[in-house]
């Protein structure tokens, strides 16, 4: 599905992704743990474009990615619900689910729209708020909803779980691992490395730049480096 | 009892205010005072879709009025064309050159826009000035009659050049507030109004930031363009000031001032602003002091712009 390779970045002069590889094959979570300023967010950024690379490769779905500006990646397949959520806060709840599906005209709007609403019942009861109105939780589901609008093949999702209560935590991964059942393939950056390696098929490790660890989610959660550096356990 | 939505209560609060005002005329001139607030809230409408809309700020759009309305000033003469084909002219110019000013300048972020479009303004301005042969210079230079009063007479409808005025300046402001509101809802309008939010997640819901913005850009400068014509071809007559800083500078005042995200309220900061100077005429060489003052006080209490901040008190004294 996604194939990373040789992925550099920098801002300005600093450069910040020392060549990532990484893939995610259909229909997995794939989850990159690390933590604050190892390079996650900007990796998710460079994956859907709002970062340009130095160097390196992005291929998706067989094609060649990197060169396909931003706002064409998702008529591709790829959505990307970014860092701190980044929903329109000046524009209801509604008006917020009807620009994920800016690409669309057809009926489908309106069924994927239920379809969103089933799935965080919350944002049918404030469909017609201000979204900037909501509270933290209900904008992570806003802005994931807004993310599926678009139909991605792919999902890339930027710590969900950022300033959000436990319950609500484990409300949104739930919602998560729930996405498989929907076809939807998820790549989720998280600094609650134990929340989301519980809930994802395979892990990498990222620190300072680098991969530094990979491997199946349960092999990652039992190795005891990770066991003290990210899970405190 | 249905509400309104606020399209329709906008239109019909406009088109009451076309219709009712001049049962409290006291004297012909009001009429010219009245499609003068006309013409200059058609040029704000324009402001409300670029800066109200998607967030970006011109501090040259009066270059946009000088071309409309130098248009039907130099085309009737130098092309032949009647006035009216002139102003459609001056469109399609102003929008070309918005086209040509802003593709490279809008994939920037940020301040690049007001900047560029300051200088744009101040170029236009000074080629109206300087061309003497062509644009007569500072002196202005007289503009031909539209000629449609001629035809309604011919048609038994005989009413004074004031008024005539003041119903076209009305409607021509009724359309374009009704376009205005349209695009608001359309998927173009709320993609607009999100990219002022956030650019990095209208990208991401698959939306060509530069390319929106330029169109509304292209938009406003027709509008701006729109308003320059009625101007010229009212006043039969045009000078460089209607391309000056200072009506950029004007138009975006008006719009934050009635507040730029609101169609309604960008009018009524252009009626505020253009009654205003009239009113204050008592305080002679004190007007502009004055005007200054009011302006910022108004700005201070009323922060969000005119119509927003009273709806918002009139609803707090609802709950």
């Amino acid at each position: 599905m996604l194939t990373v390779e040789g992925l550099r970045s920098r801002y300005g002069r600093i450069e910040v992704l020392h060549g990532i590889d990484l893939h995610v094959d259909s229909g997995e979570i794939v989850t990159v743990v690390g933590a604050n300023g190892a390079g996650k967010t900007t990796l998710l950024r460079c994956l859907s474009g709002v970062q340009p690379l130095s160097s390196g490769t992005i291929t998706f779905r067989g094609e060649p990615l990197h060169l396909v500006p931003a706002y064409r990646r998702l008529a591709r397949g790829l959505a990307h619900s970014p860092e701190g959520r980044q929903i329109f806060t000046n524009l209801t709840v509604e008006e917020n689910l009807r620009l994920g599906a800016f690409l669309y005209t057809d009926e489908r709007v309106e069924k994927d729209m239920d379809d969103a609403f089933q799935m965080f019942p919350i944002l049918k009861e404030k469909r017609n708020l201000v979204a900037g109105g909501l509270s933290g939780g209900q904008q992570q589901m806003l802005a994931m909803a807004r993310a599926l609008m678009g139909r991605p093949f792919c999902l890339l999702l930027d710590e969900p779980s950022m300033g959000l209560a436990p319950i609500v935590v484990q409300q949104i991964f739930e919602v998560i691992s729930g996405l498989k059942a929907l076809g939807v393939t998820v790549l989720l950056v998280e600094q609650n490395a134990f929340g989301a390696l519980k809930i994802a098929d395979r892990g990498y490790v990222m620190e300072t730049g680098r991969i530094t660890m990979q491997g199946p989610s349960e092999e990652l959660i039992s190795n005891p480096r990770i066991r003290e550096a990210y899970l405190g356990l | 009892m249905p509400r309104l939505s606020a399209k329709s209560a906008t239109l019909l609060v406009l088109a009451a205010l076309v219709v009712v005002s001049p049962l409290f005329f006291p004297s012909g001139y009001y009429y010219r005072v009245g499609a003068l607030i006309f013409v200059n809230g058609l040029a704000v409408t324009g402001i409300v879709i670029l800066t109200g809309y998607a967030g970006q700020i011109s501090l040259g759009h009066a270059g946009f009025a000088g071309i409309g309305g130098y248009a039907c000033a130099l085309a009737p003469v130098h092309l032949g064309l009647p006035p009216a084909l002139a102003a459609v002219l001056g469109v399609l110019i102003s929008g070309a050159l918005a086209y040509l000013v802003g593709r490279p300048i809008l994939r920037l972020k940020g301040y690049y826009l007001a900047v560029a479009t300051l200088g744009f303004g101040i170029l236009v301005s000074m080629v109206l000035n300087n061309e003497r042969q062509l644009t007569g210079g500072p002196d202005g230079i007289i503009v031909p009659d539209l000629g449609l009063r001629g035809l309604l007479k011919d048609w038994g409808l005989n009413i004074s050049n004031g008024e005539f005025w003041y119903f076209f300046c009305g409607i021509a402001l009724l359309i374009g507030a009704w376009i205005a509101l349209n695009l608001r809802q359309s998927p173009t309008g709320r993609a607009l109004r999100a990219l002022h939010g956030s650019e990095i997640a209208a990208q991401t819901v698959g939306i060509d930031v530069a390319r929106l913005k330029l169109q509304a850009f292209v938009i406003s400068a027709v509008y701006a363009s729109v308003a320059g014509s009625l101007l010229a071809l009212q006043n039969k007559f045009i000078t460089p000031d209607v391309a000056g800083f200072m009506h950029s500078i004007e138009m975006v005042t008006m719009a934050v001032l009635g507040g730029a995200g609101s169609v309604l309220g960008a009018i009524l900061g252009a009626g505020v602003l253009t009654l205003l100077p009239q009113v204050l005429t008592v305080f002679a060489e004190f007007e502009q002091l004055v005007l200054g003052l009011v302006m910022m006080l108004m700005m201070i209490f009323l922060r969000e712009g005119l119509l927003p901040s009273l709806l918002r008190k009139l609803r707090g004294r609802d709950e």
